[in-house]
């Protein structure tokens, strides 16, 4: 490695919300010609960092060096204009537009306030010759898959002489040839002396393309670190860490009083979502899913729950044959679901405590079958007690309620509905320590009691102090599944999860 | 009160007095003939059709839909009636079938809306301007005149010393609230209009839910255009009905529901509907040259809609007041 001046360097950013600190302290530097991964979980600040950099949020603290000058974008336009530039997870682009409009937009070559197609087509064609892309730039964009799409958002960043290219997890919905095609264009940049800020959840992705890798987590930096010098099992640490410490240790889980099989999973996947995968999963089991963002946890919980249509496979439920294809289905075989993204795909916020509560069991009554006031109440208090849920108002609106009470309101959504398998996806994500042991403490309570469930989590130490078995994936394949027996650590998870399942 | 009824409570109510200034007398109600007599009757009993369909359309886009094709039901129903009963049908059953078929079409959109997932904008396009057309076949192009006493009192006859639309109205204002008050239909409705994906994984069953409401609406519609042809004693295919989608959609806004989404007022969209009834009893009173008053309804929808939005009534009239919510934290001090 060259110790080449850097072209972009930031130094002690810090970026506060309300409530939470998303950056403390971040330092950041990309030499030119580089591929430097941007490495974290969820939550770990890297969108954050990207948006201050490119001008979205202001910094509350902190410089940005510009091929060593300040520089401070009032927006993404002013940062683009200075050369950095950024394609998004999402392409976004117009599809009903052509190639070379996509790419000019904005900038189209003008005489007279006319737009001059000819040139146009000329300079698009030229920009995609540049990235080794022969394509048609009078066709529609929507013509194109996902992966040339997301060059012709390259191509387009591009146009501005970047001399910074960030890529948001630009793989995320590409397959392995498309991801090919794009890692040759990133090659081509960085022998241009492009630097490249890549955002990645694939590890192989990330070791096969990234010259120097940053690992974010809760917001601070862990480190930079050529990416030949840190294993997978030491990267996999550091973005995970292990600040758990705080949190109560529960009693030893006796094991588990499994009577049978509920629940058992026979090569069941959906193309594109999760490669096919069998489990079994019995009742007063908790088993856990890990691995890191992207893997396939929740894919797998989807599809148990028929909210994807599974595109292969089979299950079947107490030993008889059932399709999973709607969560209705689902329902009536007693299994529940709580999903990752509580707002988006959980609760309803405009509604109440009441209303979210008690929404599973009026949709499977029908709308002519009204639950009772009555019973409403009762129902909704004995949870607001049981789960601890404050502000204790069943009229308060979801919406004015904390992660962590938002995510019992779901959780008692469910549980009125006396499933036999809780899926739970991330439930403790975002939500503080305090009611995260709390829900731990339920998940342990509900399976002694012989409820089967399905705990996925982020947090290996948590799947491991839950779980009777755990289900290892990685790259949206199931790569094993061990017994939590005393040999099995986070380091034995954290080495499988490395190693892809091979050793 | 509540606050949400606030707003378009005090509109009503700025509306109620300027008449009464240009037109003393404005308030009062007497007995003629053993009924009730008065402007505020009149404004009740022409407003008792607006009040019909705005019932509907709030629940439609309480589901975060909309429809277009209630103006159009409304001449359908009303001009199936009158064909019905102008050869010889009963007048019952000629409103059975009238309203009947207004129930098929609300179906239609909500088939077009919930299995084929057409936009709902569109979906209702289509029957709004087939629907015209539709009404003009029925009619043959004329206007069908009916002379039944029977069918009269429909739109323009007494019950109980009051309009017979008025108390019909009130029996469907009635039953919309049983529906979704009382039964949970509201529940749903709201659950899938605020988040329609966590709906579905909660359980619901959307498709039933926007098809029972989109063929509601057009129930609600259907009754209407049988009130508006009683009124007038003739179902004219080209005029009836003619724009009432737009005031009732103004109706349900003015009333508190969002076009987004989530939660409904049903007491909202009535104070709606009477408020856009009162104004253009307002225009004709006091006066206003009929070349502006379209003019002079914009203005007003206008202005109650600003008054709706707590952003603007933040800025039109701040209050003194205001609480610091957040206490300055140490860190943003040293920050910068």
């Amino acid at each position: 490695m060259t110790s080449a001046a850097p072209i972009l360097q930031l130094t002690g950013i810090g970026k506060q919300f309300p409530g939470v600190t998303a950056l403390d302290d971040v330092d950041l530097r990309v030499l030119p010609g580089e591929v430097h991964a941007l490495m974290g979980e969820n939550g770990a600040g890297k969108s954050t960092l990207i948006k201050v950099l490119t001008g979205v949020h202001p910094a509350d603290s902190g410089t940005i060096l510009l091929d060593g000058r300040e520089v401070s974008f009032a927006s993404p336009l002013e940062a683009q204009n200075a050369g950095i530039s950024t394609v998004y997870q999402e392409v976004n682009l117009c599809p009903n537009l052509s190639v070379a409009e996509n790419i000019l937009l904005g900038r189209e070559p003008r005489r007279f306030g006319r737009i001059q197609w000819k040139p146009m087509r000329r300079r698009a064609a030229e920009r995609l010759a540049a990235l080794d892309l022969d394509l048609d730039v009078t066709a529609p964009l929507s013509q194109y898959s996902l992966a040339i799409q997301q060059m012709v958002a390259i191509a387009r960043a591009l146009e501005v002489q970047a001399r910074v290219l960030v890529l948001d997890e630009p793989t995320s919905s590409l397959d392995t040839g498309e991801v090919e095609q794009l890692f040759k264009v990133m090659r081509n940049l960085k022998d241009q002396g492009v630097a490249i800020l890549f955002v990645s959840h694939f590890l192989d992705q990330v070791y096969e393309i990234a010259d120097r890798m940053t690992i974010l987590r809760n917001g601070r930096r862990e480190g930079d670190y050529p990416t030949g010098e840190l294993g997978q099992v030491e990267l996999i640490a550091k973005m995970i860490g292990r600040d758990l410490a705080e949190l109560e240790r529960l009693e030893e889980r006796p094991p588990a009083r499994t009577t049978g099989t509920l629940l058992q999973a026979d090569q069941l996947g959906r193309t594109g979502g999760i490669e096919p995968f069998s489990l079994t999963i019995r009742e007063g089991e908790v088993v856990g899913l890990a691995g890191l963002l992207g893997s396939g946890r929740t894919e797998v919980a989807r599809l148990l729950f028929g909210a994807d249509h599974a595109t292969g496979g089979s299950v079947t439920i107490d030993g008889t044959p059932v399709s999973l294809r709607t969560p209705q289905i689902a329902m009536t075989h007693k299994i529940a679901f709580c999903p990752e993204d509580r707002k988006a795909d959980g609760l309803i916020p405009d509604l109440t405590v009441r209303e979210n509560v008690v929404l599973a069991l009026q949709a499977r009554r029908g709308w002519t079958r009204p639950l009772p006031r009555e019973q409403q109440a009762q129902l909704v208090d004995r949870y607001i007690k049981a789960l601890k849920i404050s502000p204790a108002d069943p009229e308060q609106l979801v919406r004015n309620l904390s992660g962590g009470n938002q995510q019992k309101v779901l959780l008692a959504r469910w549980l009125i509905l006396e499933p036999r398998l809780l899926i739970l996806d991330e439930p403790t994500r975002g939500i503080d320590v305090g009611a995260k042991a709390e829900i731990q403490r339920l998940v342990a309570e509900l399976s002694d009691g012989g409820m089967a469930v399905l705990f996925i989590s982020a947090e290996l130490e948590e799947v491991l102090r839950l779980s009777h078995k755990v289900g290892v994936l990685r790259d949206r394949k199931l790569i094993a599944e061990l017994p939590n027996d005393d040999t099995l650590t986070t380091e034995v998870l954290m080495q499988t999860i490395a190693s892809g399942g091979r050793s | 009160m509540n606050r949400r009824l606030l707003w378009p409570a005090v509109v009503l109510a700025l509306l109620l007095l300027l008449n009464l200034f240009f037109t003393p007398g404005f308030l009062s109600i007497e007995v003629k003939d053993g009924h009730f007599y008065g402007s505020l009757i009149d404004i009740l009993r022409f407003g008792a059709p607006l009040v019909l369909v705005s019932l509907g359309m709030t629940l439609v886009i309480a589901t975060g839909g909309i429809d277009l094709s209630v103006g159009s039901v409304v001449a359908i129903s009303g001009a199936l009636a009158c064909l019905a009963i102008s050869q010889g049908t009963g007048v019952l059953a000629a409103v059975a079938l009238a309203v009947a078929v207004a129930l098929v079409l609300g179906a239609f959109n909500g088939f077009l809306v919930a299995v084929i997932g057409i936009q709902p904008i569109v979906a209702t396009l289509i029957l709004m301007v087939a629907g015209r057309g539709l009404a003009q076949l029925i009619t043959d192009g004329q206007i069908i005149t009916v002379t039944d006493a029977g069918f009269k009192v429909i739109g323009g006859g007494y019950l109980f010393m009051l309009p017979f639309g008025i108390l019909l109205a009130l029996v469907v204002l009635a039953a919309t609230v049983f529906l979704t008050r009382r039964l949970a239909l509201g529940l749903l409705i709201e659950s899938v209009g605020g988040n329609a994906e966590a709906s579905r994984l909660a359980g619901l069953r959307s498709r039933g839910i926007l098809i029972t409401v989109y063929a509601f609406a057009a129930l609600c519609a259907g009754i209407a255009g049988v009130m508006v042809a009683s009124n007038v004693s003739s179902a004219d295919g080209n005029n009836a009905g003619l724009w009432i989608e737009l005031d009732a959609i103004l109706a349900v806004v003015i009333g508190g529901t969002l076009l987004t989404g989530g939660r409904f007022s049903l007491g909202g969209t009535v104070l709606g509907a009477l408020v856009i009834q009162t104004l253009t009893t307002t225009i004709y009173s006091i006066g206003v040259p009929p070349e502006t008053t379209l003019l002079f309804k914009a203005l007003v929808v206008a202005a109650v809609c600003l008054l709706q939005s707590a952003a603007f009534r933040a800025r039109a009239f701040p209050r003194r007041e205001r609480p610091v919510t957040q206490p300055v934290q140490d860190t943003t001090e040293v920050a910068r």
